[in-house]
Formats: structure tokens, sequence, C-alpha cells
């Protein structure tokens, strides 16, 4: 395992679903590449692929940037949408905004925050009603 | 189980990759964030979610074959994402519920 800080960045398109997803699968082989072990690429993979997905319903897209070094993985995602009013509430398992169309993508099952907090070891929401959002992941090894 | 078998156990029909993989255990389900922290490597996902953002989800969990239920058949933009992703689809005309007995009934003989 290399001991520099590998970073990647993507722009996380807001305007369809068919290219969603795409950041986290690319993340995945890269990590895999770099000789990460299956399990942390797991987790990378879903914590990360649940907020691409948000920022894609929620937020019109956004940025996710990803550093791996030799003791953790930290993910970055961060848009300019409408913020989370109550982020206990969103942290609900369940609990879900997403409208119908949405619905019938397959997504809006209301496990995608509660899915980012199981599969990572630090999770941390910066959000401001009307300016944003920022989540910051972090899985150790 | 093959995925051949797979197939003929099912009346399945092949859309898309080799049948000639191994896989093991079954997840079914068609919410893909349960999907997402379900189904597991070389797994038989049952489903009769079929667009793109299943190819996805099964590009993170890397599912041995995808299994559409009721001839559901997969959205041409997804079939060809699945074809560049080496992703095995098929199509049975048993529902879920039918798929996983059936499953079920081989895997205890």
């Amino acid at each position: 395992m290399m001991s520099d800080v590998v970073k990647f960045h993507f722009d996380v398109d807001g305007s369809d679903f068919s290219s969603a997803g795409a950041a986290s699968v690319s993340v995945k082989k890269k990590l895999r590449q770099l000789g990460y072990s299956p399990e942390v690429i797991r987790r990378v993979s879903i914590a990360m692929y649940e907020g691409e997905i948000n920022m894609v319903i929620h937020a019109n897209g956004g940025t996710a940037d990803v550093e791996a070094s030799d003791d953790k993985i930290v993910i970055v995602l961060a848009d300019k949408g409408p913020g989370i009013p109550d982020v206990e509430l969103a942290m609900q398992a369940g609990y879900s905004t997403a409208k119908d169309h949405i619905r019938n993508l397959g997504f809006g099952a209301g496990m995608g925050l509660p899915n980012m907090i199981k599969y990572t070891d630090d999770l941390r929401i910066d959000t401001v009603v009307g300016e944003g959002t920022t989540i910051t992941m972090t899985v150790l090894l | 189980m093959k995925v051949d078998a797979l197939c003929k156990l099912l009346d399945a029909r092949v859309l898309c990759g080799t049948t000639d993989r191994e896989f093991e255990g079954v997840y079914t389900g068609d919410l893909l964030s349960r999907a997402m922290s379900r189904v597991q490597t070389d797994n038989a996902w049952v489903t009769i979610m079929a667009n793109i953002n299943v190819v996805a989800v099964a590009n993170l969990t890397e599912p041995a074959v995808i299994v559409l239920a009721e001839d559901v058949v997969m959205q041409q933009d997804a079939l060809d994402a699945a074809v560049e992703n080496d992703l095995c689809v098929i199509t049975s005309p048993l529902s879920a519920y039918e798929i996983c007995c059936a499953i079920r009934e081989m895997a205890g003989e």
C-alpha cells in the first residue's frame, strides 16, 4: 500500500439519472487498483453511491472528492442544493422526501443516510437551508 | 450452482453476459438502497427493476447474475451498460417468489 494520499475529483451531473453512480463506480475501480481490501471498497462504494444519488435527487448534482491514504478513505460530497431542514428526521430509516417518479426508478427507500452512517466510521453533515450541503465521510482501514 | 443451470431451472432467457459462472446465495428486492447494502458478491439478485440504476448498483455489489422476474426486459441503455460492464442478466417468466422457491428447492436436494 502506498504512503502518499491519492486524490480523486468528480463533478456529479444532476441532470439525469442514467449517469448517477458513475463517480462511485469509478472510485471503486481505482481503489481496487490501489490494492484496498474488498470490505473497505464495499463500504466506500455503498456510502459514496448513496451520497451521489442524494445529490442527483435533491440537489441537481455537485462535486465528489475522495482522498485515499494508508489509514483511511475520506469522501467529501458538496452541493449547492436546498439544504436539509431537519437533519435528525432525514437520518431516520425509511424517511424520504423523494417524489413518485424518483421512487419508480427504485430510489426513495429512505435508507440513504442510514446506509451512509452504517458503512462509515464517521459522518459529518454541514447543511444550510437555501445554500447547500457538504457531507464528509470517513472509512478507517 | 452455475448460472446456466439456473436458466434451465427458471425457464429463463439470457439478455447478456456469460452464464458459465457460479452464483452463491440470493437476494431479492427492488429498492436500490436496500439492494445496495444487501446484495453480496456472487449472489443471484432477483428483481423486477430493470433500469440503468440497477446496473450501477450491480457494478458496485457484483452479483454473479441479475435475475429479472415476470419476463421483465431490460431497457436498452441499461442493457448496453450491462454488456459494457460484463454483467450477466437473465429474465424468467416466474415471479420473484417463484424464483426464490425454485432455487430453494434445487438447493435442498
